[in-house]
């Protein structure tokens, strides 16, 4: 019983920080003023471009391709196959199961280990290519060991030692009903489960802010055509001086 | 009076191992108070500088929606680390636009983030210090913004903004550049970068008339402040008597003759750089642009046509209108404002002016794409335009065109070294060393095809160009104006 309130509690807060703070966090980034035009060109002249251009690059990682294939390669495959995880997730706290979560079960199987081939070859350059070295600080490693961790924990209960998953089932299902519905104490699992609760609350204040922070970046939202529509924005240094060039048509 | 090594040629771009600090002793000369007043920036540190610096980056961190962005979000994939013309150059790793970008991102974590407050050494964030502001200093005036790091990051993060935003901060408690801030303060007081007055530039612009007529036997005109013409040509002030640049200015004063349509330039907007892009101060950037808006108003033009200049261009291009729009008392049939490339290709299309190739024969040519025209602006109205359209001028003026290899053009151009604000003698080693990837790929056309000649359409690429060709083991003549070789091709009336 003391390890299900103690686990009940993580979560309710785990969960009130991420929210909170990833909803500030984007807050602030949506009320920031991007005072110019700054697209990195060519970029497109539309809106319905501009969502072409960020769909390449949030689902196929444009850039990151032309830039360097390796970190292309295990960077998207640890992506990828995170989010396939993370879906298959979805049948612990819905019920009953929707039928595509049910289809994607099998590729979440395998994803899991395409997430720890991923990561793992994300660190290796990270610690073997001096470049990626140099500018690597110990958050960096830690970010991809806590990473690791969730995921090998997570594959040690599939594959290793069995946990009752309905009674996790219950158990999420309940705190998300403000019950309490005991959690099974198998260290495996308690271990897996603060691991992804230390990644909700370090989200916010970490550079996993790139997730959202993607789709708010000038250089890529933005529509190239400041000749045809004139761009404002509600800055200081744009409306003080605004005044005398006003009076200068006259 | 080198004391350095020029780097050797290579057959393509190497990645050069890390040399920790081989760049640490590169910083210009450091601005003085009278140049730094004309800008409201002051003359020297205060006491209360760190918490000055500090404030100056939150206010910048709530106004501008790129800084706080790519401060959060950079993942260090390191992606970047090897697309900086300078750690290329260099072998630097402060060079690595991740590297250069985190001199900032430390303070903005120690400052200004939860982890950075608490656990510092854990984050990599730094306390504000003499010793880091020196870094700001020698390493944020080793990037000269070209924006090429940003097209490969997965977020788009762009280095150039991170330098922009420093250097306004460095400005802010006195620590500015002095080759920048003299030359914004020459553009407030006189009118261009040069320090050129009207009368001197009158001048200029008589003689040249002079010397066409002696070449071609034709009057070509360069107008100076004339009321109702319907073009405002706004150039670099380099145009007007520095080479290759001043034979560009005579191509386009032979493209206008041609096409007869009449045309000024300003004494009040003699420049077309804005130098306010460079040090990242919006205020200074807005009051240089505002001379293009007054000098169309007073001459009562149609249209503005800005000369070749690659910053310019993207100053022009991306934010005239925004600094200085809008321009609805211009001619709504074109685009405010145009680049003379965009001008000199309509007219070739449409047949108004003629080229005869030939008249190039005893060149071969390439095409070096300045970074503020590749990744900062477009020209026509396709994306990528700012390639197809200098490109196709230059092929209607000759036969022999070679493009350098692909990973080096277009957008994925090297810069030529001396952008940002870098082009000033005090950083003659960085040029040199910045200059290393496009001089290879150079190397390989002039091997491959012969090639004689690389035209650009930007006067500091130009003035680079002529400094640091010799260093390769190239000629400084080497470097052209794209509308030299239409001021060559071009056939005048007399001609016919
Ligand atoms: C919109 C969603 C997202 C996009 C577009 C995205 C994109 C990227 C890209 C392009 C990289 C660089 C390549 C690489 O190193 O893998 C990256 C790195 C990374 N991402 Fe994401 N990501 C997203 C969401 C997430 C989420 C939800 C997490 C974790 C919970 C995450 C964790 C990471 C980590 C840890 C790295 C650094 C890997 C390293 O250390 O090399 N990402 N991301
Ligand atoms: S903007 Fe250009 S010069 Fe600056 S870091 Fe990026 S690649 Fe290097
Ligand atoms: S490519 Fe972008 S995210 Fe990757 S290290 Fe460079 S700046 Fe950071």
């Amino acid at each position: 019983m003391f390890v299900t309130v103690l686990f009940a509690l993580l979560f309710y807060v785990a969960t009130a920080i991420f929210l909170v703070g990833l909803g500030m966090r984007i807050a602030r980034y949506a009320r920031t003023p991007a005072p110019l035009k700054i697209p990195t060109t060519p970029a497109p002249t539309t809106r319905g471009g501009v969502v072409v251009r960020m769909g390449t690059e949030v689902l196929l990682f444009n850039s990151l391709f032309k830039a360097n294939k390796w970190i292309w390669l295990f960077g998207f495959m640890f992506h990828v196959a995170l989010a396939l995880v993370l879906l298959r997730h979805l049948r612990y706290f819905l019920d009953p199961v929707p039928t595509w979560v049910v289809l994607i079960q099998p590729f979440g199987m395998y994803a899991a280990f395409a997430m720890v081939i991923g990561l793992a070859g994300l660190w290796a350059r990270r610690v073997f290519v001096e470049r990626i070295r140099y500018i690597s600080s110990p958050s960096d490693h830690l970010m991809l060991a806590l990473l690791l961790g969730i995921a090998l924990t997570g594959l040690g209960m599939t594959y290793l030692w069995h946990t009752d998953i309905s009674a996790v089932k219950l158990f999420f299902t309940g705190l998300m009903r403000f019950e309490l519905n005991p959690l099974p104490t198998q260290p495996l699992l308690l271990l897996h489960l603060f691991l992804v609760a230390s990644l909700m609350v370090i989200f916010p204040f970490s550079k996993l802010l790139h997730a959202p922070g993607v789709f708010f970046s000038p250089t890529r939202n933005q529509v190239d055509n400041p000749r045809e529509k004139r761009h404002v924005a509600n800055v200081k240094w744009m409306i003080a001086v605004e005044k005398p060039a006003a009076s200068a048509d006259q | 009076m080198a004391n350095f090594e020029t780097p050797e040629l290579q057959e393509t771009v190497e990645i050069p191992a890390l040399k920790k600090g081989v760049m640490s002793h590169s910083r210009p000369f450091v601005s003085k108070e009278q140049f730094q007043a004309p800008l409201g920036f002051p003359g020297e540190l205060a006491d209360d500088w760190k918490d000055v610096a500090i404030a100056k980056l939150g206010e910048l961190l709530k106004t501008n929606r790129a800084l706080q962005v790519f401060m959060d979000s950079c993942v260090k994939c390191g992606a970047c680390t090897d697309k900086c013309h300078y750690f290329l150059g260099t072998s630097d790793p402060r060079n690595m636009p991740v590297a250069r970008q985190d001199l900032l991102r430390g303070v903005y974590r120690r400052y200004y983030t939860l982890p950075g407050k608490y656990f510092p050494k854990l984050v990599g964030a730094t306390d504000l210090t003499e010793e880091v502001m020196d870094q700001w200093y020698s390493y944020f005036h080793q990037c000269s913004e070209c924006r090429r790091c940003s097209v490969y990051c997965p977020y788009g993060i762009d280095t150039a903004e991170i330098t922009m935003a420093t250097r306004d901060i460095m400005n802010a408690v006195g620590k500015g550049q002095k080759y920048s801030n003299e030359i914004i303060g020459k553009v407030f007081k006189i009118g261009n970068n040069l320090g050129l007055p009207q009368p001197a530039l009158e001048d200029t612009l008589l003689g040249l008339e002079e010397d066409v007529k002696d070449e071609t036997g034709i009057d070509v005109r360069f107008p100076l402040d004339e009321k109702g013409a319907e073009v405002l040509v706004v150039t670099p002030s380099a145009d007007f008597f520095a080479e290759p640049h001043i034979d560009g200015l005579i191509g386009y004063a032979k493209v206008f003759h041609a096409a007869g349509i009449s045309w000024t330039l300003s004494s009040h907007a003699s420049e077309a750089a804005n130098f306010g892009l460079f040090i990242g101060s919006n205020e200074n950037m807005k009051k240089i642009a505002m001379r293009i808006r007054e000098a169309a108003l007073d001459l009562g033009v149609k249209r503005i046509i800005f000369g070749e200049c690659g910053h310019a261009w993207r100053v022009a291009y991306s934010y005239l209108n925004t600094l200085a729009g809008p321009f609805d008392f211009l001619d709504p049939r074109y685009p405010v404002p145009q680049h003379i490339c965009e001008f000199t290709h309509d007219l070739i299309q449409r047949g108004v002016i003629t080229l005869d190739k030939s008249r190039n024969d005893h060149r071969r040519v390439t095409f070096h794409d300045s970074c503020n025209v590749a990744r900062a602006s477009r020209m026509g109205d396709m994306p990528g335009g700012q390639f197809v359209i200098p490109r196709e001028v230059i092929k209607a003026a000759c036969n022999h065109f070679y493009d350098m290899a692909p990973e080096t053009i277009g957008e994925a151009t090297f810069c030529c070294g001396g952008g940002g604000g870098l082009l000033t003698d005090d950083l003659m080693e960085l040029r040199v060393k910045g200059a290393l990837p496009r001089m290879s790929a150079l190397k390989q056309v002039v091997e491959e095809h012969e090639v004689t000649h690389m035209a650009a359409i930007c006067a500091i690429c130009k003035s680079q160009f002529s400094k640091v060709l010799p260093y390769y083991g190239f000629q400084m003549d080497q470097i052209i104006s794209v509308h030299q070789l239409v001021s060559d091709a071009i056939v005048l009336d007399a001609q016919q």
